[in-house]
């Protein structure tokens, strides 16, 4: 059995950890790249969102280098996230592709067959052994999203332009080459000093921007057009609410124990959604508004086209421009996405949120030249 | 003066009307529901909503924008689970929310959260929760939604038997005519609120009844034959409406009398991208019925519905006439 897995963002990282500790044989596919996506875009229905097009690439180019077997999360809906497992499946098999597909769920609170799964992975390990392993890739996740979270940090006040951009690409590509938890945790912990002994402007005050939407375009830098890196460049720090290890904490773990889970975001969003519909509409909404508090300049939100969820948050975003005032920027994405169209829009937004900062500095209403 | 609910007929009107109406009537309460989709309603609905929503949720907001000046109270709930372990499309979820943040000048919205996820008793607990709005006679609540029940199965029995919910809604019905023809089943598969909204689906149902079909919808058939079909599936299908169309579709496959399955899905449905190509892939594999997907959308032309209909009927009449299934080519 050689399991494989779909990227997003820096999720590989995580499962690489895992897998290399538990002592399963596995393949990585190649990064997202256009290949994948338009494999993908062939098997998949036409209607369905991006991850799932993008996640066929995946299995099928790491199919071509020896897997037989998909490791994935599952859910339980209303978002359609919870049934690629099943359509991941049936694709795979019709078009000849023979690869099994490994859930890791709990399928309505069954947790017999939960740990069986685990026990098919696994072999026999015993339980603490699994435990710890647990442990420590949740530990792993937390870092790399702390790293990540120092990218977006230093990449605007960085002094050598680029410089961030070189450890960062360099950890990346390193860290294919490192085994196991504990190695993967030195060579973050090495990343995070080398960009931290880098020399910054801490006089700047970089706009800031915060990123919501739907967690795999947000998540994953090939499908937003590495929108975090852009934006960083050009001297704007970016936040976004919504990583890895929280999906993982907020969403496996808390569900298994009996911890209270994080209700800032859903606390915001009341006046505006008052349920959880699904996917991360509720996320979006709330960390709106959130950022509108913190005084953030502006708000991008990214998502799949088709996204149910996210629709629905598009559709109430308008209203907490107007309430909190703060600038919002929607871009969706599909297969057919251009870049040049997508850095225009962002560009523009850009200059948007400049001349707007000028404005509240210069303490006076400017009158637009020529009217 | 009676109060006066607003009921837009789009979405769950189709699946849950006689209910509403009877609850809302025994009640007190006066309900007046929007016209019949038009073309103004659907162009308002574009104009209000998100260019990305669905054709279904434009249309409510066009209906919504229909009524809401002669209304007092808009009737919107949250309709987040109806049935154990089930969802619904996310957008149902997010409906009350969606209105009111995309048109102004709204009447009351009623949005209680309808959510039987968990159990099937939550119902009482919204419907109490609708009725305090009129009175606080627990008890009066309790014997209006119960004649409402007995009206909505009265209706749900008459689906069964083979008529179809928009013909009953709209008081209309069936005159068999007489005709040479053979007369064809023809399986239309589709969410309630696409293939009953006679202007967006563009008549598909008038379409194939004036041309001697009978047709077979997944109300018609019973939850325990659907509940019994779904049993092949790896894992259990997590919306409603998904768990109906794959058990239907199973069912009329092994029942060996239907023509041709036909459906119809409106574009940028998240769920119909994901049940409409497991049904196909179905269908493909465990039989030879012939079937083919209709996508609507605001700029459908009926031009082209129309050609993409009579040839799949034509083909199906061919493929009968010709028994033996002689090869088109030479």
């Amino acid at each position: 059995m050689k399991i494989t897995f779909p990227h997003m963002g820096n999720t590989y990282i995580v499962a690489k950890s895992l897998l290399d500790d538990l002592g399963i044989d596995y393949q990585i596919p190649p990064f997202n790249n256009k290949k994948a996506l338009e494999i993908g875009t062939k098997y998949a229905p036409e209607m369905a969102c991006l991850p799932l097009k993008m996640n066929l690439g995946n299995y099928i180019e790491a199919y071509k280098k020896g897997a037989d077997t998909v490791l994935i999360v599952g859910g339980c809906g209303p978002c359609r996230f919870g049934y690629y497992c099943e359509m991941s499946r049936e694709i795979l098999q019709d078009n000849g592709y023979d690869m099994d597909v490994l859930t890791l769920e709990l399928p309505n609170g069954n947790i017999k067959e939960f740990l069986r799964r685990i026990k098919k992975l696994t072999g026999g390990l015993n339980i603490y052994k699994i435990l710890k392993v647990i442990k420590n890739t949740i530990m792993v996740s937390k870092k790399v999203d702390d790293l990540e979270k120092l990218t977006f940090k230093f990449r605007p006040i960085e002094i050598k332009k680029g410089s961030v951009d070189k450890i960062y690409t360099n950890f990346q590509n390193k860290v294919l080459k490192t085994k196991g938890s504990k190695e993967i945790l030195k060579l973050i912990e090495r990343t995070k000093n080398q960009i931290l002994r880098l020399e910054i402007d801490k006089k700047l005050n970089p706009l800031k921007i915060g990123i919501v939407g739907e967690i795999y375009t947000t998540i994953d830098y090939f499908t937003s057009f590495n929108i975090e890196k852009i934006l960083g460049n050009m001297g704007i720090e970016v936040d976004r609410a919504i990583t890895v290890s929280d999906w993982i904490i907020e969403h496996i773990v808390k569900n298994i124990l009996p911890i209270k889970k994080d209700e800032d975001y859903k606390m915001a969003a009341k006046p505006y959604l008052g349920a959880m519909i699904g996917g991360h509409a509720q996320e979006t909404i709330g960390n709106t508004a959130i950022y509108a508090n913190k005084n953030y300049d502006g708000v991008i939100q990214i998502y799949p086209l088709t996204c149910m969820p996210e629709i629905v948050a598009e559709s109430i975003l308008p209203s907490i421009e107007r309430d909190l005032d703060i600038p919002i920027l929607t871009l969706i994405i599909d297969e057919l996405t251009g870049e040049a169209g997508y850095m225009t829009r962002v560009e523009a937004f850009i200059d948007l949120l400049e001349k707007r900062r000028e404005r509240v500095e210069g303490g006076k209403e400017l009158v637009l030249y020529g009217s | 003066m009676n109060k006066k609910i607003g009921i837009p007929r789009a979405l769950f009107y189709y699946q849950y009307y006689p209910l509403w109406k009877v609850f809302f009537e025994e009640l007190g309460a006066e309900v007046i529901l929007s016209d019949n989709t038009t073309k103004k309603i659907m162009d308002d609905g574009v104009k209000l909503t998100v260019d990305q929503a669905c054709l279904p949720v434009k249309l409510f907001h066009g209906h919504i924008l229909n009524i809401k000046d002669k209304v007092d109270y808009l009737f919107i709930p949250r309709f987040t689970s109806v049935s154990k372990n089930e969802y619904i499309c996310p957008k149902f979820g997010g409906l009350p929310d969606m209105v009111r943040n995309t048109i102004k000048d709204i009447p009351k919205i009623i949005d209680t959260e309808i959510n039987l996820r968990k159990s099937d008793k939550k119902v009482l607990e919204a419907v109490l929760e609708i009725g305090k709005i009129f009175t606080q006679d627990v008890r009066r609540i309790k014997n209006a939604y119960k004649k409402a029940l007995e009206n909505y199965y009265e209706f749900r029995n008459k689906v069964k038997e083979g008529t179809l919910p928009c013909d009953i809604l709209e008081k209309k019905f069936n005159v068999i005519r007489k005709n040479s023809k053979h007369r064809l089943n023809i399986a239309l598969i589709g969410h309630v609120y696409n293939i009953y909204d006679k202007y967006s689906s563009m008549n598909v149902i008038g379409k194939l009844k004036n041309d001697d079909i009978d047709i077979i919808t997944i109300d018609m058939i019973d939850d325990e034959i659907i509940n019994k079909n779904v049993k092949h599936l790896k894992k259990q299908m997590f919306w409603n409406y998904g768990r109906k169309a794959i058990g239907a579709v199973s069912h009329l496959i092994e029942r060996g009398d239907i023509d041709g399955i036909i459906c119809l899905m409106a574009f940028g449905c998240g769920i119909d991208s994901f049940v409409c190509d497991l049904i196909e892939r179905k269908i493909r594999k465990d039989s030879k019925i012939p079937f083919i997907v209709l996508n609507i959308d605001e700029h459908s032309g009926e031009a082209g519905m129309n050609t993409r209909l009579e040839a799949f009927i034509d083909m199906i009449r061919w493929r009968n006439k010709n028994e033996d299934n002689v090869s088109a080519y030479g």
